[in-house]
């Protein structure tokens, strides 16, 4: 990214294919936002919303190499956020009917964008708290502290009567429908990834990953570092979740539970542990998978009673299908490469190579 | 806050703990024992342990079989069923990144989980009772569940046969020794392969004991009825040090104890109990970082 230095003439005459692309991806959400029907809507709200929350995951877990599991616990907190400041002042005693709302929380009401960013920051503190006496440690620690927060957070949102409401949830959250806050907040966020990967930040991250004990010879401050790593990626997905509670207009404890975190491991494993790229496209995979598999969960599938179609079936495919990724074809979608117009076009030569039959099996694609 | 708080209730939280603790450990030793292996956290022990459950389940309530040939089945099967695990989704990592191995353990509880949830529905089934278990006796004014006897002696007897397999027997020596190095271990002739297995073996041995006396306890299978305790004993096993089969039970001990205190001594915490193991986690590992009884790691380049 050197080109950040030069004129904007430069720029635009060696990016013009990802100006275009650009273009063109708007236009088509654009476009999209004006024709959809509302389940399409939400579906595509809900993939973009899924993006952000993997490519934050991937970001600690693919990128840094320090294994977090507490994406639902973070959009959790997000999610309350927005629910708790966004939720109309005066539908506030209808929604508390078993304890009235904490006196200092009960008139505030703020912006979505306020909450939403407020979101994002509350859950980076809370990252904080997590992340100090984890990150200082070598090994798996930071996975089960992760892992253990998302259900503590569980916990402690079900006990809090007066500003969570508890098991019952907080509902009549005003929704988004529009595409472009969630599309937005994609592009914003997959852009920034972007930058920060090829930064020097981003160069630090990656070396941490491949060996730890280099990167400290080299220089690299491994506690700084992997806590930037995680703070941003707690950031992230504080927004993910606050935009998630925007969509849905109603949070609940039980929205959060850890197998989201789950779906967010397959996403990531999938696209390929280190690749923007292959998080977006496997966050649409999975998300539109998802609903589209949903006949497995049917009894009646096919007009047919056929006992093996029951509830429970499409989930038991996907965890299959994360079994298979890890074991036979580990790198994923991408393994650690970016969909680049380079990349696209060596693909596109070595498709073109098996095709004329001329040195299939030295040109195989990836290294 | 100690309002009404007697000698003899006290008496009784202890037992409850000892009885608590007790399961804790059990579970706890098969995280110690794969971790100082692998070094792999293995996040299906929890949802080993739910199978067990089942197992059970499905011997005594489904195919009415006596208790005790449930019993020996279910330890076998879930012993099978570790083996297997580690036979189809970690020994072909072997060589891979270690976060392919976390990742396949995650992907096999998941798996765990969802088939669970598929073949046996989500629903809690209700595991039979054992009336001479579970009616309560009086012995000096305090009333107790036989159950919460028996679990720690099983376990004690247990614990006591596992230190015995590992530092007296020829497989103990070689688990001591692959845990100790893994490559040299491999190059003294250790069949590493058939000592991870019966490692594997051994922990699931010890989750399905657990889940038995779980479910004399606490009479309820379901699906995802693995995940907390497994969260918990992993955390005993941080407590101990991990790696270390006495530390998994001091940890177990140490977790049981401390959520059934709290729970008798501040009522109003008791949404909360859940959270002491996570905060006694977040305390050792900024004071402790190695456990009660674990040795300071030294990374070597």
């Amino acid at each position: 990214m050197k080109n950040t230095q030069n004129s904007l003439g430069t720029y635009l005459k060696t990016h013009w294919k990802t100006v275009v692309f650009l273009i063109v991806v708007l236009i088509g959400i654009g476009i999209a936002d004006q024709m959809v029907n509302s389940f399409v809507r939400r579906l595509l709200n809900l993939s973009a919303i899924y993006t952000i929350v993997a490519l934050s995951m991937n970001l600690i877990n693919g990128f840094t190499g320090q294994f977090s599991l507490g994406q639902a616990g973070f959009m959790a907190i997000g999610a309350y956020t927005v629910a708790i400041f966004t939720v109309p002042v005066g539908l506030r005693a209808t929604i508390f009917y078993m304890a009235p709302m904490a006196p200092f929380l009960a008139n505030i009401q703020l912006p979505f964008v306020v909450a939403l960013l407020l979101g994002g920051v509350l859950t980076t503190i809370v990252a904080f708290l997590i992340g100090a006496p984890c990150l200082r440690l070598r090994g798996d620690y930071l996975a089960i502290a992760t892992l253990g927060f998302s259900e503590i957070i569980r916990i402690v949102f079900t006990n809090t009567q007066t500003i969570t409401n508890g098991a019952l949830g907080i509902k009549s959250i005003p929704t988004i429908s529009s595409l472009w806050w969630t599309f937005g907040t994609a592009i914003i966020i997959i852009i920034a990834c972007f930058l920060l990967i090829s930064s020097s930040y981003g160069r630090a991250f990656k070396s941490i990953r491949e060996d730890e004990i280099a990167a400290e010879a080299m220089g690299v401050g491994l506690f700084k570092t992997k806590m930037t790593s995680f703070l941003i990626s707690a950031f992230f997905t504080g927004i993910g979740g606050g935009l998630y509670a925007a969509l849905l207009g109603t949070v609940d404890p039980k929205q959060f539970y850890f197998t989201l975190t789950y779906n967010f491991v397959l996403i990531i494993v999938l696209g390929g542990m280190g690749s923007i790229s292959g998080t977006i496209i496997s966050s649409f995979i999975v998300t539109l998978g998802q609903e589209a598999l949903r006949f497995l969960d049917e009894p009646m599938a096919f007009g047919l009673d056929l006992p093996i179609f029951k509830p429970g079936l499409r989930m038991v495919v996907f965890s299959f299908l994360l079994m298979v990724v890890v074991l036979f074809y580990r790198k994923g979608l991408m393994g650690t490469n970016e969909l680049t117009w380079d990349f696209i076009g060596q693909k596109y030569q070595s498709i073109k190579a098996r095709f004329t039959k001329k040195a299939a099996s030295t040109q195989g694609g990836d290294k | 806050m100690v309002v009404g708080m007697t000698l003899s209730t006290f008496l009784q939280q202890l037992i409850n703990g000892l009885s608590l603790g007790s399961l804790y450990a059990l579970i706890a030793i098969g995280y110690t024992m794969v971790y100082g292996i692998l070094k792999l956290i293995n996040f299906a022990h929890g949802d080993i342990f739910m199978m067990a459950a089942y197992f059970a389940y499905f011997g005594i309530a489904v195919f009415l079989l006596p208790w005790y040939v449930t019993f020996i089945i279910t330890i076998l099967l879930t012993m099978a069923l570790g083996a297997l695990i580690e036979r189809t989704a970690y020994r072909p990592l072997r060589e891979a990144p270690k976060t392919s191995l976390l990742i396949s353990a995650i992907g096999v509880s998941f798996l765990l989980e969802n088939l669970a949830t598929y073949l046996f529905s989500g629903k809690p089934q209700a595991f039979p009772e054992f009336p001479a278990m579970t009616t309560p006796i009086f012995v000096g004014g305090i009333s107790i569940q036989p159950v919460s006897v028996a679990i720690p002696i099983v376990a004690f007897v247990l614990m006591t046969a596992i230190l015995f397999i590992i530092n007296k027997t020829k497989v103990g020596m070689a688990m001591r020794a692959v845990s100790v190095d893994y490559d040299t271990a491999k190059l003294m002739g250790i069949k590493i392969d058939n000592v991870i297995s019966s490692t594997f073996a051994l922990g699931s041995g010890l989750a399905a004991v657990g889940a038995l006396l779980w479910c004399m306890k606490y009479p309820s299978v379901l699906p995802l009825m693995g995940v907390v305790p497994g969260l918990k004993c992993f955390i005993a096993a941080v407590i101990g040090g991990i790696g270390n089969v006495k530390g998994a039970v001091i940890g177990g001990l140490i977790l049981g104890f401390s959520e059934v205190l709290m729970v008798a001594f501040f009522p109003a915490m008791t949404g909360y109990r859940d959270a002491v193991a996570f905060i006694i986690l977040i305390v050792i590992l900024l004071f402790l970082p190695n456990g009660i009884l674990g040795k300071k790691q030294v990374e070597k380049v």
